[in-house]
């Protein structure tokens, strides 16, 4: 059953851009490692971890495109999964400092002896095992999005006022999380990560296997993603995100549909956030701004809503605009993101991916059947 | 209570307003099982909004509904009445435009509605067949891989139709099938609900009199949210209360 659900996901376009991401994610760190400094084809680490960065933030993408592309939701909230996502991570990474710290305590991170707390916190049981760690990288976004949307759905709040409470959510996650007393190290977060799973977090190999784990989740959500679209559920997704209350008369329940992917899609947006935190070194508050949901928002519209491989072209191709254009003009980013989603919803409403395939579709055919007229 | 009992579908003192706005004020009728059923009345008569009512899409202020007898409609969701057994098709086409004209008909082909159902889901081969026979039906074998929205607007009414017929309902409740339909279309469409009318319960709301004539069937007039007259089409045509509401028309 499990099989032949994820072959579904399989399709031309989703197929292609596995075989390119397969293919990434075995060069980029072979390139780096084993070909000499002075190659042509050698990627410096800077790159790696670069790179790595924007695989995490595909992920994310690919995860919003499957609630908003595909069922019509708009989250503006889905920097809180994703950050969530990052703690759990780096609550992980905090318990493996152990003594190392400046503290040197053997349990408590070193915020925590600051702050001169004497025990751990309930919170922080278990995180020293990477598998519970694991577990709460998507258990916490999970539950967060399935409580959400029980209440939001069933009460029916769709659109903007829906876009508006989920861009509520992670404005009051980022307030509780600054406080210092929520136990999360408050405005500074967590860093000075030392090693994951035993490995450096520094090193170049550490960093080369982060980097090919995080392209491999962002295949494996393309295609879980890519499953379900190409389910029945998909299709009543689409039903719900065109026609909702038609939905309901066709006897779908429509708020278990809505609850379903969106928790599904908040999973996968922690999931990417826990592997991001090891490659940047750091999580902070600031990543719940609902600035960052906003730009994940922006970055599906660039690539083409509803098209999951165009979520991923988004997320690489507006970062990577980001890193050169806060390089050459760091004032005006903000500016040049607002330009960017202006232009693109007037010109190129499709994005880059809709745009190529409804082209692509046009092609082929002969001249005169280019808008077949229905028959009478 | 007895023609309560022995009816599909069972409406006693029905009320609805709007802000105000009384849109069915006292609405009784009684719908028996395998009839068919017309419905006519000016515009703003309260037509659609009986239907809302019947399918759970608003919730009258007073009065009763009862299908098959017994089952209280005004406690129940959409999808709740969906399953029960009484489709509905709305007075403006609906079907899912971005979806081939045969998805659509998969989405509202009778089957468990579960999430993990539909999830999992695969077409078998009864199914299929089932798929083949509505498409035949509503004459949409050859555009049944094209997109809904490239339908014309009588197709589109059909494959509503189909949608229906898919979810193997007893009650269908069909408001202004023939709207913008070509006089042959219109035809078509009451041979079509006659067919229907074989095996199934049929409500249908319409404007237009030949189309009406042409059902043959027992007809109810409702006016400012009331029953204004019922009985055949020539008695009603006759009926000087409704020659008044329609006078000038
Ligand atoms: N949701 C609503 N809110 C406010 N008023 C409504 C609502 N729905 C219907 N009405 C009003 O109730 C009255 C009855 O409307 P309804 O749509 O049932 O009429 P109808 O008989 O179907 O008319 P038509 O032939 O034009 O389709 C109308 O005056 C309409 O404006
Ligand atoms: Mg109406």
């Amino acid at each position: 059953m499990i099989t032949s659900f994820l072959l579904k996901g399989f399709d031309r376009r989703v197929t292609f851009a596995v075989l390119i991401l397969a293919v990434i994610a075995v060069a980029v760190p072979c390139f780096n490692l084993y070909l000499p400094q002075n190659h042509p084809l050698h990627v410096p680490t800077y790159l790696v971890q670069l790179w790595g960065k924007y695989a995490a933030y595909a992920m994310l993408a690919v995860a919003l495109d499957l609630v908003w592309g595909y069922c019509g939701i708009l989250s503006l909230g889905h920097g809180a999964f994703f950050a969530l996502g990052g703690y759990a991570m780096g609550m992980y990474l905090m318990r493996q400092i152990g003594t190392r710290g400046v503290y040197a305590h053997p349990i408590l991170p070193d915020f925590m002896v600051f702050l001169n707390w004497k025990e751990l916190p309930v919170t922080w049981y278990g995180f020293d095992w990477f598998g519970y760690a694991a577990f709460m990288v998507m258990f916490v976004p999970g539950l967060l999005a399935f409580v959400f949307g029980w209440f939001a759905f069933r009460s029916r709040v769709t659109g903007v006022y829906l876009s508006i409470i989920t861009q509520a959510m992670t404005y009051a996650l980022l307030l509780a999380f600054f406080r210092n007393d929520m136990g999360f190290g408050g405005n500074n977060g967590l860093t000075d990560f030392k090693d994951i799973l035993g490995y450096n977090i520094q090193a170049d190999t550490t960093r080369a296997g982060l980097f090919f784990l995080t392209v491999l989740a962002v295949i494996v959500s393309l295609i879980l993603a890519s499953a379900i679209v190409n389910s029945k559920l998909g299709k009543v997704l689409l039903a719900i995100r065109d026609a909702e209350s038609r939905t309901r008369f066709i006897g779908y329940r429509v708020e278990n549909f809505k609850v379903f992917v969106f928790t599904v899609s908040a999973c996968m947006a922690g999931i990417a956030g826990a592997l991001y935190v090891p490659q940047v070194g750091i999580i902070n508050p600031s990543e719940f701004s609902p600035a960052n949901s906003i730009e994940a928002v922006i970055w599906v519209a660039v690539g083409g809503r509803g098209t999951l491989v165009g979520a991923v072209v988004g997320a690489v191709a507006v970062n990577w605009g980001k890193t050169w254009f806060t390089g050459a003009f760091p004032a005006y980013w903000l500016f040049a993101l607002g330009a960017l989603f202006v232009l693109v919803t007037l010109f190129l409403p499709k994005g880059i991916i809709g745009t190529l395939s409804s082209l692509m579709a046009r092609r082929p055919a002969p001249a005169g059947t280019l808008n077949p007229k229905p028959a009478e | 209570m007895d023609l309560a009992k022995n009816s599909l579908l069972y409406l006693d003192g029905v009320a609805v307003s709007f802000d105000g706005y009384k849109a069915l004020r006292g609405l009784s009728m009684v719908i028996e099982p395998g009839e068919m059923r017309a419905i006519i009345g000016p515009n703003g008569a309260g037509k659609t909004t009986m239907m809302d009512v019947i399918t759970g899409k608003t919730r009258p202020d007073e009065g009763e509904v009862l299908f098959a007898g017994s089952t209280d409609l005004t406690q129940m969701d959409e999808a709740a009445i969906a399953s029960l057994g009484i489709g509905r098709k709305f007075q403006k086409p609906t079907v899912f435009e971005s979806q081939t004209v045969r998805d659509n008909l998969v989405l509202a082909l009778q089957g468990d509605r579960g999430t993990f159902a539909t999830l999992f889901h695969r077409l078998t081969g009864r199914e299929a067949t089932r798929l083949d026979e509505l498409l035949e039906t509503i004459k949409l074998q050859d555009r049944q891989n094209e997109l809904a929205k490239n339908l014309s607007h009588g197709q589109k009414q059909w494959l509503e139709i189909g949608m229906l017929l898919a979810q193997e309902p007893k009650l269908l409740l069909v408001d202004e099938p023939v709207a913008g339909m070509t006089d042959a279309e219109t035809m078509e469409t009451a041979h079509l609900l006659r067919k229907i009318n074989e095996t199934k319960s049929v409500v249908v709301v319409e404007h237009d009199m030949h189309f009406v004539r042409e059902l043959g069937v027992k007809v109810t007039v409702l006016h400012e949210g009331a029953v204004l007259s019922e009985g055949s089409i020539d008695h009603v045509a006759n009926d000087p209360r409704v020659i008044e509401v329609y006078l000038g028309r």
